[in-house]
């Protein structure tokens, strides 16, 4: 009889539960639906020379890094030198999808801050963006031997984020066969 | 590192130069020479399009439709959704485009699923509950109001003065309480 | 130094809150009539504190003082005077001040207004109130100090948010605090008289002008809000269904539902245990919006910019309020029970149909809004849950309301005859279903949605002019004046509030079926034809504003060659922001607006201009604006001043004034 009343108190605290959990998530950032599906396929013009061209399908049989990015990115600048770092211990290839940027700025941008990048490709009207579900730059794609996104990173890449999460996965991805 | 600073619109300029692209391509048509022209050349399609474009979450926006919001990419996904319809493809056709790549967070109407089952049937649950909860309160009362003895005429009178809101009457309150 | 002694105001405040919120508890459960004097002054000097810190911060933003942190993000010199004055509440502390501010100020008014109250209740009111003030006061002084300095100052502020320099966003946030705010009045009556043990039909009469009052601004800052979106955000919507805006529209669905079981409570002493549970209830979800406005546990257009440690704090306060006042309901509500008996047929039944069902439709309100994050912190994904859902959701639930609303006010306290009730309604209903599907038929938008909603509206309004006729037939012989002056203020809001229900239905369901929209590309002397309207592009001038630049379009609306308006839509630069604005122009008429908005300037010296018609859309405000006045009849009627003060236990000491 009196446990009717308690009803509402015992709702009340699962809400709070969900609510205090709550505060430590990131409602802003989704995940990608893509992790674990064969990444897009597209052949894109390099940013180095207009003429040629390289795509998904040249990278197979490596594991690579898909970094987005744009010189009016600025959080771009924030994870720049850890990219550079990636690329100085060349640990995977690491190719810049640069999206929705012209093609001076972009060449200016890598020249003043370094080129992080064993290719960037050209993404101007962001077609390519929306096939990999880019919503904000930047957002970096771990792509495995078969051509399989293995993991998404949204935001700029922290030296933690290198350490903790994508370099055991690019080990543990590598020496599968 | 919850306020997402990362996010970043793209400059204003290389979306109003993407639109003027879009302008730039629908075919040009004759207008009387006083007439405005249209912004788009096929009413009925835009008219699908932001029908559709309402049902569609823009994801770097605070909280808004691909059809209210002007960011960048609420622009590009518009026109993908304008490009996809003029080819022919179905409203399902465009939802499951933007779904394979953004996932369910796209939809404003979260689909039918395992996940959304309490979403979906929530409200009809409560309204069951509640419903259930009011007959039974009702059926109570009911009886009682069977079971207990008749007002004496002056009750209704006193009872007829309380409806009509005219006189004050007594306190309820002083009503022995029942269990 | 003007701050620093805002800031000592507020602390000072936060002292007497806590001693509002201890002395008088005390006093009442020893029932020292010394100690439980000591809430009325403390209640009073807490206000003018709270007033006087706000002031502080109000001469701040007004003399640009940019050493104060918050003047210099949201201020700026050229800011108008006005939005210099409303940039006080348009970011997180400041409307956290507003909010301390709006809550002793509701506090002073039960001081003023409720003398009568015995004393120990009095005590407890002031008490519970005091508690949730001192939450709030330590919430503002610890997590959001609004008199932070910023050192050294900077030479000039950030400006105010282009979208809250608007009219609207005057009146908005005030009114819709007091709204919020004032539930917690309804509340501290709850708990005081779960404290107490006296939750009888003289606690419903005490609380039942408070609870209208306090929905009478919600309704008023819903409405408010709604208009600034619909000319603000540029393309005429006006409700979005976004987290922020269901965390007030809880309250008020809860807030009606309230104030209909005061009335059973109050009539008939039944229903106390669930009234007692609304009042919580309602006062839980203002509290609970706070939370979500604040914390950023879910993205809204309307947040404030986050920061978890204070929705932690807010949580925590969540917690302790509610959970205490809860389980103070699960510990004393078994012991009440009964009232009047009731049958089937009854307005009683029918007021707890309603009540059922307007906390259904809150719930699910609640399930949608909170959904997402309960899948998210279970890692089953993330989804979205927006506008067709909550339309699919709540039509349905809404519309056996307003079918029960009309039939209400016919039916009989206790116990009624079915014939006896819907004989003066079977023409009413037969009425509303042709008149429905012949307006559906005759504006050719013969949907489910249209006729539905023209059938309700057509319910509503001819049920309400059976009641008032009902009342005429009633006093056969009467003269008319006599019969309209026999009828208590109280009945005329419930009706004027009724009405306004039908009203709003018309609105929303006309200007959603029947809006029309056009973008052109317009040049100087084009036209553009929409619903029988002719647009004429007159150009574009400078039309530079103090804290913006604007392009100011002029165009001219005409309807079969008669000019009908000019209208003139701005696009505005505002130059410390940063921030592109457009500022629609509105054509307001009784049966339809015409709506015109500037987009962009094209290459080849056109601009897109949007123009909208929007059939009875300001139907939607003046439904609202009716129900804010019936409220207002209803809280003012006699009855409860001439009640209050005999309701005074005999015995009672009566406070000399």
């Amino acid at each position: 009889m009196k446990a009717k009343f308690l009803v509402p108190l015992a709702l009340f605290l699962v809400l709070a539960g969900f609510l205090g959990y709550g505060l430590q998530l990131n409602p802003r950032e989704v995940p990608s639906p893509l992790v674990d599906k064969p990444a897009p396929q597209f052949r894109l013009a390099t940013l180095a020379a207009a003429d040629t061209a390289l795509g998904v399908a040249d990278m197979r049989g490596e594991v690579w890094l898909l970094n987005v990015w744009a010189s009016w990115c600025v959080s771009c600048r924030e994870e720049h030198p850890v990219l550079m770092e990636l690329a100085r211990d060349k640990v995977v290839p690491l190719v810049g999808l640069n999206y929705k940027d012209t093609r001076p700025e972009a060449i200016a941008w890598l020249e003043a801050h370094g080129d992080p990048y064993t290719a960037s490709v050209v993404d101007a009207d962001g077609r390519v963006g929306i096939d990999y579900g880019v919503y904000g730059v930047p957002e970096t794609f771990l792509i495995d031997r078969q051509g399989v996104i293995r993991y998404k990173h949204i935001g700029p890449v922290t030296r933690e984020a290198v350490r903790d999460v994508l370099l055991p996965k690019i080990a543990e991805l590598s020496r599968a066969s | 590192m919850r306020a997402s600073s990362f996010r970043h619109l793209l400059p204003s300029a290389v979306s109003a130069a993407l639109f003027t692209l879009i302008l730039a391509v629908a075919p040009p048509q004759a207008f009387a020479a006083d007439e405005a022209a249209p912004l788009v050349t096929d009413p009925q399609l835009e008219e699908r399009v932001m029908d559709l474009s309402h049902k569609l979450r823009c994801l770097v926006c605070q909280n808004q439709s691909i059809a209210e919001s002007n960011a960048p990419l609420a622009l590009d996904l518009r026109n993908q959704v304008r490009e996809q319809l003029a080819a022919g493809k179905s409203e399902e056709a465009v939802v499951d485009y933007l779904v394979a790549r953004y996932g369910d967070f796209v939809l404003y109407l979260p689909p039918f699923k395992g996940t959304t089952l309490l979403l979906w049937l929530g409200p009809a649950l409560l309204l069951v509950a509640g419903a259930g909860w009011l007959g039974w309160r009702l059926r109570r009362r009911a009886e009682e109001v069977r079971s207990a003895p008749h007002l004496t005429r002056d009750e209704r009178a006193r009872a007829r003065a309380l409806l009509d809101g005219t006189s004050p009457g007594t306190s309820p309150s002083s009503e022995e309480p029942r269990s | 130094m003007i701050p620093e002694l805002g800031h000592f105001s507020l602390i000072l405040a936060l002292v007497l809150a806590l001693v509002q919120a201890i002395v008088p508890m005390i006093g009442a459960s020893r029932n020292r009539i010394a100690l439980m004097a000591v809430g009325r002054p403390a209640a009073q000097g807490q206000f003018l504190a709270i007033a006087f810190a706000f002031g502080c911060l109000t001469w701040a933003f007004v003399t640009s003082d940019f050493s104060l942190q918050l003047a210099a993000v949201n201020s700026h010199t050229d800011t108008p005077l006005i939005y210099k004055i409303t940039g006080v509440w348009g970011n997180h502390e400041g409307s956290l001040l507003l909010w301390a501010l709006s809550l002793s100020l509701w506090t002073v008014a039960v001081t003023v207004f409720s003398r009568n109250l015995p004393d120990a209740f009095m005590a407890r009111v002031l008490g519970v109130l005091g508690w949730i003030s001192a939450g709030f006061l330590s919430f503002t002084l610890v997590t959001s100090n609004p008199f932070d300095r910023l050192l050294p100052a900077v030479a000039q502020g950030r400006d105010l948010n282009p979208l809250l320099q608007d009219a609207g966003m005057i009146i908005h946030p005030p009114l819709l605090y007091m709204g919020y705010v004032g539930f917690s009045v309804a509340f501290a009556f709850a708990i005081a008289a779960l404290l107490s043990g006296r939750m009888d039909a003289a606690w419903a009469r005490w609380s039942r002008p408070w609870t209208t009052v306090a929905w009478v601004f919600l309704t008023a800052g819903i409405a408010v809000g709604s208009g600034w979106a619909y000319y603000e955000l540029g393309w005429g919507g006006w409700w979005f269904w976004d987290p922020v805006e269901n965390a007030s529209f809880m309250p008020w669905l809860l807030g009606t539902a309230l104030i209909h079981s005061l009335a059973v409570t109050e009539k008939r002493g039944a229903f106390r245990s669930w009234t007692i549970l609304l009042a919580i209830s309602a006062f839980s979800l203002s509290l609970l919006g706070t939370f979500l406005v604040r914390s950023g546990v879910i993205t809204s257009v309307h947040a404030f910019a986050t920061d978890p440690r204070r929705g932690l704090f807010i949580l925590a306060l969540l917690v302790v309020v509610i959970g205490v006042s809860l389980t103070l309901f699960a510990w004393r509500a078994p012991k009440l029970s009964g009232g009047g008996s009731f049958g089937l047929v009854s307005r009683d039944a029918t007021l707890l149909g309603n009540n059922v069902l307007l906390a259904v439709a809150t719930g699910s309100v609640l399930l949608g809004t909170l959904y997402p994050l309960f899948l998210d912190a279970l890692n089953l994904g993330k989804i979205s849950v927006g506008p067709p859902y909550f339309e699919a959701v709540f039509v349905p639930l809404m519309t056996p309301v307003v079918v029960l609303m009309v039939l209400g006010p016919f039916v009989r306290w206790k116990g009624d005859g079915l014939g006896r009730v819907l004989r003066p309604l079977l023409p009413v209903m037969v009425a509303s279903i042709a008149i429905g599907l012949g307006v559906a038929f005759a504006v050719g938008h013969v949907t489910v949605r249209t006729v539905l909603g023209l059938v309700l509206a057509s319910w509503v309004l001819l049920g309400s002019a059976q009641l008032l006729a009902s009342r005429f037939a009633e006093r056969r012989g009467a003269s008319a004046a006599a019969v309209l002056r026999g009828i208590p203020a109280a009945w005329w809001g419930m009706w004027l509030a009724h009405a306004g229900i039908g009203i709003f239905i018309i609105g929303a369901t006309m200007a959603g079926s029947l809006h029309e929209r056009l973008d052109v590309k317009m040049q100087p002397g084009q036209t553009a034809q929409l619903a029988g309207y002719t647009f004429t592009f007159r150009g574009v001038a400078d039309a530079p504003g103090p804290n913006y630049d604007a392009a100011r379009a002029t165009i001219d609306v005409a309807r079969s060659g008669i000019p009908v308006a000019t209208l003139q839509p701005e696009k505005r630069f505002y130059v410390a922001q940063q921030m592109p604005m457009t500022e629609a122009s509105i054509d307001i008429g009784p049966f339809r607006d015409v709506y015109v908005n500037l987009g962009d300037r094209l290459d080849d010296g056109s601009w897109v201009v949007g123009l909208f018609y929007k059939p009875f859309i300001s139907w939607v405000w003046l439904g609202c604006l009716l129900m804010a006045v019936g409220g207002v009849f209803a809280a003012s009627d006699r009855r409860y001043r001439r009640l209050a003060e005999r309701e005074v236990p005999a015995g009672a000491a009566r406070r000399t004034t």
